[in-house]
């Protein structure tokens, strides 16, 4: 039995990484939201789906216009990757300005319903827009990085079978990676980085040492889109095929990454989107392994949720959350 | 004061439902004035209706069917005139909505001169439809409606042609077992009521061929990522993949396959058969076979007579179940003769065109004979199985199996 879960260990952790990628930086929107306005943001679902549209529909502008055979694959991702993020970064800005400011002040059960509200809205535009376009709201793209690479993990250990790895997994995990650190540095090392800190821990008292709350604010959503939106990218070249309803289960899952790793902690929602990521492709590998077939594939949600569960049971406050002091 | 509104709000409320309800009611009562004045104009005339959703999503495929039977129901004008008969189409449109569907029914019920339905496109709408059929004795012939509750309920006005969803998994087991020579069969299911009931229906026909089950595991409709499931299925080493549900998910999990270096045949239903599953997997798609209810009408040479005829009059392509919409009405048409013939050529009762329709013997239509049993169902009924060679749709037919 522990031969079998060896046996499939690294094709199953190198499709959890890509997976937990995703999960993580999605996951970096809701908390770094979360951790300034206390606003459980569930358009950022959408955003990230929208990005995905977006992007796609770049790409296949390109190949239409033949410029994409003409240009390197990774100069074509750059491109796209950056025109998404500003406009899924203006996106969120506007969706706060419209949806969510003037609410500011309002109970959070309303900003919760307006964001719920405003997610609808989006699945239902980006499907009419596609319908209108392509007939079909299920959209392909043209695939950039499709070259297999098989790594030899039989020679490190016989226990180990080989792995094979599309090459959009290591763009995926690069640009996960780069946007993370960026954003890690961004935010404990800048001085806007600073602000966004302060106005997190205490708006009123930020303002009076002359933060620009509604600035910062602002920044917040279109950084956390931003990065949402580029996510959709690199979800639309990994998995090929988009649709207008993908940002649903995956903003809930990037949600409860969040929640898992510490919702309000960056890092937290980093750790968190990899760990489920990981622990749900290794349940959907072995869930029936292990339990001789009583469990299927199916339940790989019941297993990943469970520890969730578990974890927040005897720590609260998430994996790397700190526990909050009620302010008075 | 809060009170006083509600009151008054309520109470305009109420007012506005009253004279809307009093103009429906109006309505109702001049359209049942109009059907009388129109009986009593000609009694020789005899209505044939075809519910299919003509607006919506699959208006493509309803419009299809309709236009074959307007076709075949043309073509036979001159026959009826003959008999003293003068025959009349009318399309309703059920927007692939139960309720709709539903309503439509009712109105069919109450037109007198409608002696018989083609229809449904949907299994979901056929059923509560065919209920008020039964109430009013119209026999409804459908084209296309594969789900078993359609005639299993023992209705004796529902009849259809084409083959049932019970008999798509041990066709395509049959043919994976025997044709492909699959010993060892993974099989993944979307845990819906299609997907389910489909692959456990191939389960049980393969188990019985004797081949060996590896393993029986759901997905969650909705999720892209299939990498999980697939990890087990490159660990156990199957030499047929089976999945049971709809394009999206399986186009999906035939690309990830590929990519895993997966190459063995991967196989499913009619819930495959889509362009969309072509546009998803891409190149992928190829050694993916699909079991369907719909035969490829161009095959034979009255197929191909037929969809010269079908373009030349509407100037379109046939889709899928024109062919079968044609025969549908075909059918019923035969079954309204005999009832005409058997009645002394004089106007059949609604009761007797049913009973005529179920007792049709061996009719040879374009794509199919129909023989129906004493369920309504064809007993020529076939499953068709499809090979994806190339990434084009649609799938080249590789094979038919017949229920005989």
């Amino acid at each position: 039995m522990i031969n079998e879960v060896l046996h499939t260990l690294p094709q199953v952790l190198i499709d959890g990484l890509t997976l937990g990628a995703v999960y993580a930086i999605v996951a970096l929107g809701y908390t770094m939201v979360y951790g300034i306005l206390e606003l459980i943001n569930f358009a950022h679902g959408e955003i990230f789906m929208t990005g995905a549209f977006v992007g796609t529909a770049i790409l296949l502008t390109f190949a239409g216009f033949g410029w994409l055979a003409s240009m390197p694959a990774i100069v074509a991702l750059i491109l796209v990757l950056v025109v998404t993020s500003v406009v899924t970064g203006l996106l969120g800005m506007g969706i706060e300005r419209v949806a969510y400011r003037p609410l500011r002040n309002a109970p959070k059960l309303i900003t919760l319903i307006t964001a719920i509200g405003v997610s609808f809205l989006l699945q239902d535009i980006v499907r009419f827009i596609a319908e209108l376009k392509n007939g079909n709201y299920i959209l392909t793209g043209p695939s950039l990085f499709s070259g297999q690479i098989g790594i030899k993990a039989s020679s490190i250990s016989s226990i180990f079978n080989d792995a094979s790895v599309k090459s959009s997994f290591f763009i995926v995990l690069i640009v996960a990676v780069i946007m993370m650190v960026t954003l890690d540095f961004f935010v404990n090392r800048t001085k806007w980085g600073m602000a966004m800190r302060a106005v997190a821990q205490d708006r009123e008292t930020a303002a009076l040492m002359s933060v620009n709350v509604n600035k910062v604010i602002a920044l917040t959503f279109f950084i956390g889109s931003a990065l949402g939106g580029a996510t959709g990218v690199l979800f639309a070249i990994q998995y090929g095929t988009i649709d207008p309803y993908i940002g649903f289960i995956l903003g809930l899952k990037a949600f409860t990454a969040a929640v898992l790793g510490g919702i309000g902690n960056i890092r937290g929602a980093m750790f968190g989107g990899i760990l489920l990521g990981v622990l749900e492709m290794f349940a959907a590998a072995n869930l029936p392994v292990v339990s001789h077939g009583i469990l299927g594939a199916e339940y790989k949600d019941v297993f990943a949720f469970a520890i969730l569960i578990i974890v927040l049971i005897f720590k609260p406050e998430g994996l790397f959350g700190k526990v909050s002091v009620e302010k008075v | 004061m809060v009170l006083k509104k509600t009151l008054s709000i309520l109470a305009t409320t109420t007012l506005a439902v009253g004279i809307l309800a009093g103009c429906s009611g109006g309505q109702k009562n001049e359209t049942a004035n109009n059907g009388g004045n129109g009986g009593g104009g000609g009694s020789n005339v005899i209505k044939i209706a075809t519910q299919t959703p003509l607006s919506g999503g699959s208006a493509t495929l309803g419009e299809s069917i309709k236009l074959g039977a307007q076709l075949a129901l043309e073509e036979q004008q001159a026959n009826f005139e003959k008999l003293g008969f003068k025959l009349e189409l009318v399309p309703y449109d059920d927007q692939g909505d139960p309720k709709k569907g539903v309503a439509n029914a009712q109105l069919i019920g109450a037109d007198k001169q409608i002696f018989g339905v083609v229809g449904h496109l949907n299994s979901g709408v056929a059923i509560p439809s065919s209920e008020i059929y039964e109430k009013y004795s119209i026999p409804m012939v459908s084209p296309s409606n594969t789900a078993t509750d359609v005639t299993d309920r023992g209705l004796k006005t529902v009849n259809r042609i084409c083959a049932r969803d019970d008999f798509q998994g041990p066709a395509g087991a049959k043919f994976a077992v025997e044709k492909l020579g699959a010993k060892k069969i993974f099989i993944i299911q979307d845990k819906t009521a299609y997907g389910t009931g489909l692959a456990e229906a191939f389960k049980k026909g393969a188990e019985e061929l004797g081949a060996q089950i590896l393993g029986f595991e759901g997905i969650t409709v909705g999720e892209k990522d299939f990498n999980g499931v697939l990890n087990q299925v490159l660990a156990k080493k199957p030499d047929l993949i089976y999945f049971g549900g709809l394009y999206t998910e399986g186009g999906l999990l035939i690309k990830q396959a590929r990519d895993k270096g997966i190459n063995v045949p991967i196989m499913g239903g009619d819930g495959l058969d889509s362009s969309t599953l072509v546009q998803i997997a891409g190149d992928a798609v190829k050694n993916t076979y699909m079991t369907s209810a719909a035969g490829l009408t161009t095959v034979t040479d009255a197929g191909k007579q037929f969809a010269e005829k079908y373009k030349q009059k509407f100037g379109k392509d046939i889709e899928s179940y024109s062919a079968y919409g044609y025969d549908a009405m075909g059918v019923l048409l035969k079954g309204l003769e005999n009832a005409i013939k058997a009645n002394g050529n004089k106007l059949p009762t609604r009761q007797q065109v049913a009973e005529e329709v179920r007792k049709v013997q061996d009719y040879q239509g374009v794509v199919t004979k129909v023989s129906f049993d004493e369920k309504g169902d064809n007993k020529y009924a076939k499953i068709y199985i499809y090979k994806f060679d190339e990434a084009k749709y649609p799938a080249k037919l590789e094979d038919e199996v017949s229920k005989q």
